[in-house]
């Protein structure tokens, strides 16, 4: 019963909403609760029994991801590979035209995850699940409140059989509250259909695309094919699909701002799953990781839901709440950082308040321009006794007066 | 000797904390506002003040009463059952006023060095029925402008909020006059500035001297702060010795002896903490009033606000913005109050991002 786990890693194009973070490090790599946002994937994937190898396919430079497979696989203990895509190829593309790397050495189950997600990972239950109701492709599923579903992917699931009867992505009127996770298993014959739907759909020439700009703009190619609106929606129906229903936390990581959420999950389950990777002292509170390379002195007050990163320096009487603090940050005496992430080697001076104000429902992140996380980007630095609230800095800014609600390139 | 005080209402403009005293009572500088004057004018010899008050005579001789006793001087109300405006309690206190000699009348919202005396020999040099103390300003528009004889200091006009300029010099809301000035005035509504100042200034009877040194209406929070800053930057020269000094101190500060301020605080400019107070831990005070029994919380950031009494301000608080909070406020940790005015008795625990007032 081998795996292979494929990872959709998308491009450089693909962090735009991810900016100012994504102009220093590749939206994938970006820490959420101290390790990079795909990490989490890999992790729960390299526990999976038989996991042979893990594929990511992206469009990223290779050199940008080298270093972080070298080590997380060694970490892991797991074989890592990156599939560079010459041309974008849409989801379902990257994964027919490399189903003969994908296929090598004829696994029996093939996870297919995206990456901007953030949840458990369950993914030996999804196997056991895939298993027991024998169609060649499932779909993890989960339950959200409906006004908020048809920002996702809609599933439609005969509640007897667990076979998806219908989709539809970010439909206008209401289909379902049962949205798709972005986490998937698929038996090799998957890829047999997903061969024969492309044909299908290149007779029919329906595939119109405006997801992709690169792909509108290189022009047609015969190859590209979206997972969800291409394979899925032609498929629902047909015996093919089963879904999985899962509870548990879910969330998509769609911009910067949301790894402060996304990080609350994933610390509060590690909370439950590995506690030994929080850090317990008289003062913190709740959950937090602290790299050890860090210097907190014992008068500042941290948490609950806040990373600090490699050699990162706080100072006296500092306080940080839900927020991710950046390598090689220093933040001085008396500042206050509530939900905001500080990016690399930023500075925050004395009594200084750098502050978000939390803006989420649980599904949906609100376009209230007034309300968001505050993102400094790498270098950015604020002086003392300013506050700087909901505001994006660009890197290498230095603030030397109040900020409410900007955008300072 | 004897003066008169224009206390007038309910000191709407300083709410909230003319919500739980009256005006003249709430310190300023650690001091009620009135004694201020009070204990100028006994300085000079004035040995009768009368307070012209409309609202709550009892509160304020409550308060004042062992000051008559301490400064050897007799406080007496006259009580205005309607507003009378600036003049009308003149002729309302009339025979409290006269005693044969000139008396000082004063605006009760003002702060200045008080030079009763400069003002009292240049008062009887002259021989006119009154004179009126003037103080530069930057922007003359936007007040009543004197427009005077240099070398006499005769007053030859009035102009109110002058679209040309005329000069720079407005009443000072400090004045003299001889009881004569009392046949000028019924005790009903009248306007001294508007009514009385225009007739005198006809009959060549009013001439004004000008005030040297720092002067300022602090009957509203931003020029109460303001006005602090000149009071207390005027007593590093005066009387340095009520200054504190010292290691996280930027002066001038003004701390009352019983107050504690933990270490690593950094406190100024421009700060006075009333009596009872703990400033804790690396706290930070700038340009702002703390009132009597008040707590601040460790790492606090204050800057340009009053706190009323008996508050508690919570860890990592940032206040800034001309922010008021009247009596006994209670501010949870880590909130921001960007000029929030609230009301006495409130525990607040959300910020209030935007200028608001919290009933």
């Amino acid at each position: 019963m081998s795996s292979k786990t494929v990872i959709l890693v998308g491009g450089p194009s693909k962090g735009t909403r991810f900016r100012p973070l994504s102009l220093d490090i590749p939206k994938l790599l970006f820490p959420i609760a101290g390790k990079p946002m795909i990490y989490h994937h890999i992790e729960a994937a390299a526990k999976v029994p038989e996991m042979k190898e893990i594929i990511l396919i992206g469009f990223f430079k290779e050199t940008v991801l080298r270093k972080f497979i070298e080590e997380t696989s060694k970490q892991l203990n797991i074989s890592i590979r990156y599939i560079n895509e010459d041309k974008v190829l849409g989801t379902a593309g990257g994964l027919f035209s490399f189903r003969e790397q994908i296929l090598e050495g004829s696994p029996k189950n093939i996870f297919v995850l995206h990456s901007d997600i953030c949840c458990a990972f369950p993914l030996k239950d999804l196997l056991d699940f895939h298993n027991q109701h024998g169609r060649i492709c499932t779909i993890m599923g989960t339950e959200i409140e409906s006004k908020y579903a048809n920002q996702y992917g809609c599933l439609v699931r005969d509640e007897k059989t667990a076979e998806l009867l219908h989709y539809a992505e970010k439909p206008e009127t209401f289909v379902s509250n049962l949205i798709n996770c972005g986490v998937y298993v698929f038996s090799p014959q998957f890829f047999d259909v997903m061969g024969k739907t492309m044909v299908d759909l290149r007779t029919s020439g329906q595939n119109i695309n405006t997801d992709y700009p690169e792909i509108t703009r290189k022009g047609f190619d015969s190859e590209r094919l979206r997972l969800e609106q291409d394979i899925f929606v032609p498929l629902a129906g047909t015996g093919t699909i089963s879904v999985f229903p899962y509870i548990g936390f879910w969330r998509q990581i769609k911009n910067a701002g949301a790894s402060v959420y996304c990080q609350e999950l994933y610390l509060n389950h590690y909370a439950k799953t590995k506690p030994e990777v929080l850090k317990k002292a008289d003062n913190i509170i709740g959950n937090v990781i602290i790299d050890p390379t860090a210097s907190v002195d014992p008068t500042a007050l941290i948490g609950p839901d806040v990373y600090i990163g490699p050699n990162v320096k706080i100072g006296k009487g500092v306080r940080i709440i839900h927020s991710i603090v950046l390598d090689q940050t220093e933040i001085k005496d008396h500042a206050c950082v509530i939900y905001s992430i500080i990016g690399w080697q930023s500075l925050v001076g004395v009594w200084a308040r750098i502050e978000g104000i939390p803006n989420y429902t649980p599904f949906l992140y609100s376009q209230d321009k007034r309300k968001g996380v505050t993102i400094f980007g790498s270098g950015a630095q604020a002086n003392g006794e300013i506050i700087v609230s909901n505001c994006i800095v660009m890197p290498h800014k230095q603030l030397d007066r109040n900020y409410n609600n900007e955008i300072i390139l | 000797m004897k003066a008169l005080i224009l206390v007038g209402g309910f000191g709407t403009r300083l709410r909230p904390l003319t919500l739980s005293k009256p005006k003249p009572i709430v310190e300023f500088a650690n001091k009620a506002m009135i004694l201020h004057q009070i204990e100028a004018l006994c300085k000079i010899g004035v040995n009768e003040v009368v307070l012209a008050v409309n609202y709550r005579p009892q509160l304020m001789s409550a308060y004042l009463q062992p000051y008559e006793e301490k400064l050897g001087i007799k406080i007496s109300y006259s009580h205005e059952t309607v507003p009378l405006g600036t003049a009308g309690p003149l002729a309302l206190a009339r025979d409290l006023l006269n005693d044969g000699e000139p008396f000082f009348v004063l605006n009760s919202d003002i702060i200045c060095d008080f030079p009763f005396a400069d003002l009292l020999a240049f008062h009887k040099n002259h021989g006119g029925e009154g004179t009126i103390m003037v103080t530069k300003v930057e922007e003359p528009s936007k007040y009543g402008v004197v427009v005077y004889k240099e070398e006499t200091g005769e007053i030859l006009k009035f102009v109110e909020k002058p679209q040309v300029y005329v000069g720079n010099k407005i009443n000072a809301g400090v004045y003299i006059f001889n009881p004569s000035i009392l046949d000028r005035i019924q005790p009903k509504p009248t306007s001294i500035e508007k009514e009385i100042f225009p007739a005198m200034a006809a009959d060549n009877q009013l001439y004004c001297m000008q005030l040297e040194g720092f002067w300022m209406d602090v009957g509203q929070p931003k020029d109460f702060l303001s006005g602090m800053g000149l009071y207390l930057n005027s007593l590093k020269s005066k009387q340095p010795e009520l200054l504190s000094t010292g290691t996280g101190i930027i002066g001038p500060v003004l701390i009352d002896p019983s107050s504690v301020i933990e270490p690593g605080c950094l406190i100024g400019p421009n700060v006075t903490i009333g009596p009872n107070c703990v400033i804790q831990e690396g706290a930070r005070l700038i340009n702002t009033t703390v009132l009597e029994g008040t707590t601040i919380g460790k790492n606090s950031w204050i800057k340009s606000t009053i706190i009323g009494w008996n508050s508690s301000i919570g860890k990592w608080v940032r206040m800034e913005n001309t922010s008021v909070l009247g009596e006994d406020v209670h501010v949870s940790d880590e909130l921001y109050i960007n000029g929030g005015k609230i009301l006495p008795h409130k525990s607040i625990t959300s910020s209030i991002p935007e200028p608001e007032i919290i009933m």
